[in-house]
């Protein structure tokens, strides 16, 4: 047993930390640490600095720009990330348009969009949630119908996040009502965001950010070339996703910075909360979480590299974990502001959070994260 | 990185645990705990198996193991809540070996390999929590003869010891001894969790000193902490199997329990944490092995109480009134659980010395 990283994995992860130490753009570090809004143009510049330096999309194949690392570097490289206070590559066209593409899109496809992705010319969004299917998203409504060489789209997405930076949408939409089982009645369309019909409307969350929308679909045709896989097979396209690049859901590098970034806050102030008793001992609990939720994190990591086998449903725990403990360090974070004060560090650590409860509802709720391992890890 | 046991460790642990599931099963604890608290026939199969040599170096006839060569054992231990001293043994064990002269050592530590020698060791005093450094216990030379004046208590393994490791004041600092059991007065008793454990008076009983002090207390507790983590991530693996099993099993309303939401989200939080703390754990013993690192220890120790207390207290609920019965195993994991949480400190011992630390 041996809990370290090799001496090529601690050098792998130098070169990553050396490289963002020198590339890693002041400014956007220091807006990420304030917590400060991101713009559309902060994330996409970070996305082109990454892209240029080939590790914007590491889990990909070599031959459409990825980086051939294996998956403790690609871990590794994600964390760093997190701990540097990079700005996030946004997932939804590195990590899930362009990983459903290349298990299941067509050549045209794959050569039409993936460079675009990578590069940063497209933003893209997901379609998945709508009004009346959020968990139980098979129940999904927004409807396409087969017309000549295109799809009529229409109905309703909600939750979209960034989609009123997008370029283009995934979307599950259902191309067959009829069908018994309702999971083989859905498709998975890509649309361009500028087609006639689709419209995005602003949802405010409580933090006053503007993140998430809604997507109106009226009439919107989609060529039938932007279908990916077979028509009725969108639901086999989307948990593909499920299994796939799960492994920093955990996010253990940006808590370790979040925790560090915590900890000089409460030492810095007249009445330091690092000598408040009550609060340190909630800190040192949820310190002790972490570090356990790295090493279990580790543990299928070492188990996924050993076996070759994709990680197992558990890795959900990852994603509840995860976020459970962001959602700790935010709230003591809170607690050690002076309750008196307003100047903008306080106020955007009262916003943060209440923008992170949303982290235990996004990407699967941690309540379906629990039904996914009373399923398939303890076959209940 | 690696997570797995090397080719020896899996031996051994594969072994231990095939002895106990043939020879320890619930029905043959059941018979020890009811008979005299501990089984002859055990440690001889123990010192078959090499496991009482496992913590001695190789100069006294043992295989040099330290914690992570231990963790198999142990684990495998807390599943089959087994009630033998072990824990003792290796706690005086390793005091000895670090402590003893070399004439001590010869006459001592084969016999202890061997499984003849049973060892405890006798630091808690009443009232003293967890605080190692609370020792009243008194340490008289007569030329050269040592006494020791004082009480112990809860002394884990010490009726079926032969020797224990007394700690005592010595010109005010704390020593070590090595004391006969029959030079002392013991009140034999059952821990909570049916282990054998007594409350020892010395009244100016002989001793011979070994070097030690605080901080080969303190070296040895962060050591047997480690243990006792792997050995409680056994018990709450097997709180969480049953359970699992019992979820499956159990029908009311005309299904089994485990359709019910409610309660399949609880179960996966059992074994959420059990994977928590079984990730403590391994960080524990390799960190007792690099020479010990007291926050890592404290934190491991934490994860583990919280750990012990969620899992054991949620295993009885699931079980519903069988959870309550004594006749089922789940109900002495539960006390071994509820044992093993506060074994060396717990939560909030362990939280205010990393506080500290």
């Amino acid at each position: 047993m041996d809990l370290n990283y090799s001496a090529e994995e601690l050098a792998f992860r130098d070169e990553v930390r050396s490289w963002l130490r020198a590339n890693l753009p002041q400014d956007l570090r220091e807006k990420v640490e304030n917590y400060a809004h991101l713009s559309k143009e902060d994330v996409m510049r970070w996305h082109r600095i990454l892209a240029k330096q080939g590790w914007v999309a590491p889990a990909w194949p070599k031959e459409w720009g990825g980086t051939g690392w294996n998956v403790v570097q690609r871990y590794i490289f994600d964390e760093e990330l997190g701990f540097a206070g990079a700005p996030p590559i946004i997932p939804f066209g590195i990590t899930m348009c362009a990983a459903i593409l290349l298990r299941f899109g067509s050549e045209a496809q794959k050569q039409r969009f993936l460079p675009r992705i990578h590069d940063g010319d497209d933003f893209w969004c997901q379609g998945y949630s709508e009004p009346g299917s959020g968990s139980d998203l098979a129940s999904l409504k927004t409807k396409a119908v087969r017309q000549g060489d295109h799809y009529v789209v229409n109905g309703q997405k909600i939750w979209t996040t960034l989609a009123h930076y997008a370029d283009w949408i995934f979307c599950l939409v259902r191309t067959d009502p009829a069908v018994e089982k309702r999971q083989e009645g859905i498709s998975f369309l890509l649309m361009d965001m500028k087609t006639p019909g689709i419209t995005v409307r602003p949802l405010m969350l409580m933090d006053g950010a503007h993140e998430v929308n809604e997507v109106f679909f009226d009439d919107v045709k989609v060529p039938l070339e932007n279908l990916v896989h077979e028509e009725g097979k969108g639901w086999t396209v989307a948990k593909y996703l499920l299994g796939h690049e799960r492994m920093n859901t955990g996010r253990i590098g940006e808590s370790r910075r979040q925790l560090a970034r915590l900890k000089d806050y409460a030492s810095e102030s007249a009445a330091p909360m690092m000598k408040d008793q009550r609060w340190r001992d909630r800190l040192s609990r949820l310190e002790v979480e972490l570090t356990a939720l790295e090493i279990t994190n580790l543990r299928f990591l070492d188990r996924m590299r050993r076996t070759g086998q994709p990680p197992g449903a558990d890795v959900s725990m990852l994603k509840i974990k995860g976020t459970e403990i962001q959602q700790g360090l935010t709230e003591l974070m809170m607690d050690a502001t002076d309750p008196a004060a307003s100047d903008p560090l306080s106020e955007a650590i009262r916003k943060r959070y209440l923008s992170m409860r949303k982290t235990t509802i996004y990407a699967g709720s941690n309540e379906i994260q629990r039904n996914i391992i009373a399923k398939m890890t303890l076959g209940l | 990185m690696n997570f797995d046991y090397n080719e020896e460790q899996q031996l051994l642990a594969d072994s231990v645990r095939r002895y106990l599931a043939k020879s320890y099963d619930f029905e043959a604890r059941r018979k020890i705990v009811a008979g005299q608290g501990w089984s002859a026939e055990a440690w001889a199969q123990f010192a078959e198996m090499g496991l009482t040599g496992l913590p001695l170096s190789t100069e006294h006839g043992g295989f040099g193991g330290g914690a992570v060569d231990l963790m198999g054992v142990m684990e495998a231990f807390g599943e089959a809540l087994v009630v033998e001293p072990y824990l003792p043994l290796v706690l005086a064990a390793r005091l000895i070996e670090r402590g003893a002269s070399s004439a001590q050592k010869e006459a001592l530590l084969p016999g202890v390999v061997e499984g003849r020698t049973k060892l405890a060791l006798a630091h808690n005093e009443k009232g003293t929590r967890f605080a190692l450094d609370a020792v009243r216990a008194a340490a008289r030379r007569n030329d050269a003869r040592w006494s020791i004046e004082g009480e112990k208590s809860a002394v884990l393994g010490a009726p079926s010891a032969d020797r224990l490791v007394v700690s005592a004041r010595r010109e005010g600092a704390i020593g070590l001894f090595l004391v006969e059991v029959g030079k002392v007065d013991l009140q034999a008793y059952r821990t909570m969790d049916e282990r054998l454990a007594a409350d020892v008076v010395l009244r100016g009983a002989q001793a011979e000193p070994l070097d030690g002090d605080l901080a080969s207390l303190e070296e040895a507790t962060d050591f047997g902490t480690a243990l006792i983590c792997a050995e409680a991530v056994g018990a709450m693996k097997f709180a969480c199997d049953s359970t699992l099993e019992y979820l499956k099993t159990r029908k009311q309303f005309g299904v089994p329990i485990g359709t019910f939401q409610a309660l399949q989200h609880r179960i996966v939080d059992m074994f959420i944490s059990l994977e928590q703390a079984r990730s403590m754990a391994c960080l524990a013993a390799s960190k007792a092995d690099a020479g010990g690192e007291p926050r890592s220890i404290s934190a491991a120790k934490i994860k583990i109480a919280d750990a012990a207390r969620h899992v054991s207290q949620e295993a009885v609920q699931l079980h519903g009134g069988m959870g309550m019965s004594e006749e089922l195993k789940m109900s002495h994991a539960f006390r071994r659980l509820t044992v093993l949480a506060r074994e060396f400190g717990d939560a909030d011992h362990h939280l205010a010395r990393l506080a500290a630390l």
